[in-house]
């Protein structure tokens, strides 16, 4: 389960530099994330490298990770929300083979996060990293596949596409379907997809205190979220931004306000809930047998 | 050598002799037999199948070993083959809710009836040459599974959605006859069973890159994977003297549903659509793309809009064909002479007439 993936620091892998990318790319990524940090929102291209692991796996936020650890760092890797799913598994293992870094599951305890779908559940704090894996950093994608065309919709902040959008959803379901990969607005400028992370954990991410950092390996794109940004999830007055609720709570832990996955236990229709975060849920039932 | 005109026939015979010798590449290096392709490049081996349209693992392997590797020419001999084999009947469609399961996945729930069963995956490798490969080495035997008490119960995540309404219900078999587009030539609009046949057949690689063009816009579809089964099942036949079915063997298979966006209309509430791949062997990437693909041809059907080429089935079914693109591309390498003669001669005429204009221009302009 989750809590074996800790590991104290140990020595890297021979053969290959720290975090496996040499520090001439290291360098260059780092660039493209200052730029970032600098236009909150803003895609920033990058000369993207191939990775051991396959492109949607990834590669973005390995890449992000690869080039801001360093060897005090804390390292904690989550996949829909938990730290003992394939791909999270994965993807500790090789920092820890290739940096030599600490891993945790403790949330409280990383100083980097990387992550695919979620956003923990524990309030993130200052000094913490948020490093996102995004399939398609392009928001407006879906309404304009051309990237000449996004670029020059972004540069004129001309988004009443996104919003007709958002409209005709509220017209045909009488409500907006987007639940996952929800746009929203940066500083104030750039809209933005906050990776498909489910919309409940898009108010985490608005004056967050931790600085939250978007790789896409693929598309070859960096964005950032500096600390204390406003985020704001796209909406209308009368049709203001809500998130997903659960009617149970959690079968485990019994937390409400946590975001559940649905576990199919028989072919009856027999199913239970429980938290997609496995390191509070963990945390929580440790607490109560306390 | 390209031979001009006449002696054509030394010519292509030894081509031929060069192209066998070529094939064997070093003989101070062993031949590699049909049954270290079948259990070597086993992946290669299923690939070949599918698009050939044939399972015969033996002859898939033998097809790679006459074809030096090449892919679509290996299909080409399988093909070939195939269309020489006379039809005796159709089996009793395979139960894949029956499989035996090597390998199973889904990626919308964490657990279910069944379990997540990794299998043999280079999914979560880190892909780093080993390069202890390059020498032959004994492997570690793999771990036994433990044998789960509901290992045997294995049902599809596409029918637990369907228990509840929430995606759209599988049409039923109405016992119609099947075309098929390898008997007869394809009438459009195809039917999906049809397109089904032709993204089976299809070119891994073609059919790939429009299941990805899906996922960037040009057609979205929103997919997930509800489930991946990779296993045996039992192929059956009704011979019409018995009556009833009989077994004729088990086949590998690699099945793929994957549960798309939600639609609804004033009488219908919303429900997930699906799409389909199936392949032979444990060919998880051709069954992906294939199912993407078909759920992106149902646009029409389900009232989208159709204005990407994944949806457009003339565009994907007349395309996806490997042999038939790499026939009408490769004959560009057949002599072309008369028809390149007939333009040739147009060409200089339009130039002369061009020149004979432009002189006639600078004469009068010199007289002026």
């Amino acid at each position: 389960m989750g809590g074996g993936g800790g590991a104290e620091p140990s020595a890297p892998q021979s053969g290959y530099n720290f975090a496996y990318l040499d520090e001439g790319t290291k360098r260059m990524i780092r660039r493209a994330i200052l730029k970032a940090i600098a236009v909150p929102g803003y895609q920033v291209p990058f000369a993207s490298r191939e990775m051991p692991m396959p492109y949607g796996w990834g590669t973005g936020g390995v890449q992000v990770t690869a080039a801001i650890l360093g060897r005090a760092d804390v390292l904690k890797v989550i996949d829909q929300g938990a730290d003992d799913t394939t791909n999270a598994v994965s993807i500790r293992r090789f920092f820890a083979k290739t940096s030599g870094v600490a891993t945790t599951t403790r949330t409280t305890e990383a100083t980097v996060i990387q992550t695919r779908h979620r956003i923990p559940e524990t309030p993130l704090t200052e000094g913490q990293t948020l490093v996102y894996q995004v399939p398609i950093p392009e928001p407006l994608r879906f309404l304009e596949p051309r990237e000449t065309e996004t670029r020059q919709l972004h540069a004129l902040a001309e988004y009443g596409a996104m919003h007709v959008k958002l409209y005709e959803d509220i017209s045909r379901h009488g409500h907006i379907a987007t639940t996952y990969a929800y746009p929203v607005e940066v500083a104030g400028r750039y809209v933005m997809d906050p990776s498909p992370t489910p919309k409940f954990d898009n108010p985490k991410m608005d004056d967050c205190p931790a600085l939250q950092l978007f790789g896409a390996g693929r598309e070859r794109r960096i964005y950032a979220v500096p600390p204390y940004t406003s985020v704001r999830s796209l909406d209308f007055e009368d049709h203001p931004f809500r998130v997903q609720d659960f009617t149970e709570p959690c079968a485990l832990c019994g937390a409400r306000g946590h975001y559940l996955d649905e576990v199919v236990t028989d072919d009856a229709g027999g199913r239970m809930y429980i938290c997609s975060d496995t390191d509070i849920c963990e945390t929580r039932v440790a607490e109560a047998a306390r | 050598m390209y031979v001009a005109v006449k002696g054509g026939e030394a010519a292509i015979d030894n081509a031929h002799r060069l192209l066998a010798e070529a094939r064997r590449g070093d003989p101070a290096v062993p031949e590699l037999s049909v049954a270290q392709i079948r259990e070597q490049m086993a992946l290669l081996v299923d690939r070949v199948m599918t698009e050939g349209s044939l399972y015969d693992p033996d002859l898939a392997a033998l097809a790679l070993k006459q074809a030096r590797g090449d892919v679509v020419e290996a299909v080409f001999l399988v093909r070939a083959y195939r269309t020489t084999l006379s039809r005796f009947g159709a089996s009793v469609p395979v139960d894949t809710g029956q499989m035996a399961v090597a390998r199973r996945v889904s990626a919308t729930f964490k657990d279910l009836p069944g379990g997540q069963v990794l299998g043999p995956t280079f999914d979560y490798t880190h892909r780093l040459i080993d390069f202890a490969l390059a020498a032959e080495s004994e492997i570690e035997p793999a771990a036994e599974a433990d044998p789960r008490a509901d290992a045997a119960i294995c049902p599809r995540v596409t029918d637990l959605l369907a228990q509840d309404g929430l995606i759209e219900a599988s049409p039923p078999d109405a016992g119609a006859p099947v075309g098929d587009l390898t008997r007869e030539p394809v009438d459009y609009p195809a039917d999906r069973a049809l397109r089904l046949q032709a993204l089976a057949r299809g070119d891994e690689g073609f059919v790939l890159g429009l299941a990805y063009s899906t996922q960037r816009g040009f057609g979205r579809t929103h997919p997930f994977v509800g489930e991946i089964r990779v296993g045996d099942v039992a192929v059956e036949f009704v011979p019409e003297e018995l009556g009833f079915a009989v077994p004729l063997g088990r086949v590998r298979l690699t099945e793929c549903q994957m549960v798309n966006q939600f639609k609804g209309s004033g009488t219908a509430p919303p429900q997930f659509t699906r799409g389909y791949g199936l392949s032979f062997g444990q060919s998880e990437r051709k069954a992906m793309a294939m199912a993407l693909v078909d759920r992106a041809l149902r646009a029409e059907e389900l009232g989208e809009p159709v204005v990407s080429p994944a949806q457009d089935q003339e565009f994907v079914l007349a395309h996806c064909d490997s042999l038939q693109a790499t026939g009408f591309v490769e004959h560009l390498k057949l002599p072309h002479y008369v028809d390149f003669q007939a333009e040739l001669e147009l060409v200089r005429r339009l130039r002369a007439e061009f020149e004979r204009k432009s002189e006639s221009v600078e004469m009068q302009e010199a007289a002026e």
